[in-house]
């Protein structure tokens, strides 16, 4: 199959490609957001939880040392 | 139902089933776009745009789908106070809005070669842009409120009022006439589009699908962290606010 025909899509390469090109760029996106939002709450939740060894006692964490 | 309500047994469970719909994500996607866009024949009718259908439809279901999910979430956080309710919701809103806003775009991409215009105020296009205005509506009242479970709530009513939309998307082609032409897939007795076509648009909604659950799950796991950090927080905020007072 001749490639550059087959990209014309008889014609109608305006149309096709830019509603696919959408469909992967909105998709990417969203798995693309959803997970550097995820990496950064897990990381946030980690140096809270090493900071924070009395969290179930309420109180502060008593200075070491 | 409630056994699902633990945070961490959901967590537990996600985990188990994530690298699966991902993979099956990744096959389905893989073997529809190569069905849709190589191994299939052009339409006699609409040549080489056709192909549009592989995203423009699947799209459409998930936009539809991921509104029936948070519709039926929002009811179960209303009813039963259900803890991980809410955060299904609010995880499958910016997904649906995002297949919704794909369909609206791809149908006008396809619309303009074929009906020759880019947008008709007729009752399947302008029920679909009420869905979306519904999700951006949604997103934006749960988080309007300092109170996440007060934001909840009132989103959750608008979830539900707003759910009397989709079943107007499905039977706008039969109710009304509209330039849309009406389903042709989940016509009663065979469908009425040829297996090669068929198969890779079924194919690329399983993979709408699962890729819609690989994210919904990622998201619920990212509010229930999120959710956690708040508590934290809280409990900080309390230690330091009593030892001021002791």
């Amino acid at each position: 199959m001749n490639l550059s025909t087959y990209f014309d899509m008889g014609g109608y390469a305006g149309f096709v490609w830019p509603a696919y090109a959408l469909t992967a760029l909105v998709m990417l996106a969203l798995l693309g957001t959803t997970l550097r939002t995820l990496r950064a709450r897990e990381a946030t939740l980690k140096t809270m939880q090493e900071t924070l060894p009395n969290r179930r006692g309420n109180r502060p964490a008593a200075p070491r040392s | 139902m409630h056994r699902f309500a633990n945070p961490a047994r959901f967590l537990r469970l996600a985990a188990v089933i994530l690298p699966w719909t991902a993979i099956a994500t990744v096959l389905l996607l893989g073997a529809g776009l190569y069905l849709g866009l190589i191994a299939s024949p052009a339409d006699y009718q609409q040549g080489e745009t056709v192909r549009i259908m592989y995203v423009h439809v699947p799209s459409a279901w998930l936009g539809m789908a991921c509104y029936s999910t948070m519709a039926f979430a929002s009811a179960v956080a209303l009813i039963w106070k259900h803890p991980l309710a809410d955060l299904v919701g609010k995880s499958a809103a910016p997904i649906g809005a995002g297949f919704t806003f794909v369909c609206l775009v791809t149908g006008s991409l396809w619309g303009r070669p074929m009906w020759g215009t880019w947008w008709a105020w007729d009752a399947r296009l302008t029920s679909m842009l009420i869905l979306l205005f519904l999700y951006l509506g949604y997103m934006a009242l749960i988080n309007a409120f300092d109170d996440p479970t007060r934001g909840a709530r009132a989103a959750a009513i608008l979830a539900l009022a707003g759910a009397v939309n989709i079943p107007i998307i499905k039977f706008s082609v039969d109710w009304w006439n509209t330039l849309h032409q009406p389903a042709s897939v989940t016509k009663f007795g065979m469908p009425s589009v040829d297996p090669a076509m068929l198969v890779p648009l079924l194919l690329m909604g399983l993979g709408f699908t699962t890729f819609f659950v690989t994210v919904l799950l990622l998201r619920v796991r990212s509010e229930i962290i999120a959710a956690k950090i708040r508590a934290i927080r809280l409990t900080q905020i309390h230690a330091s606010s009593s030892q001021v007072a002791g």
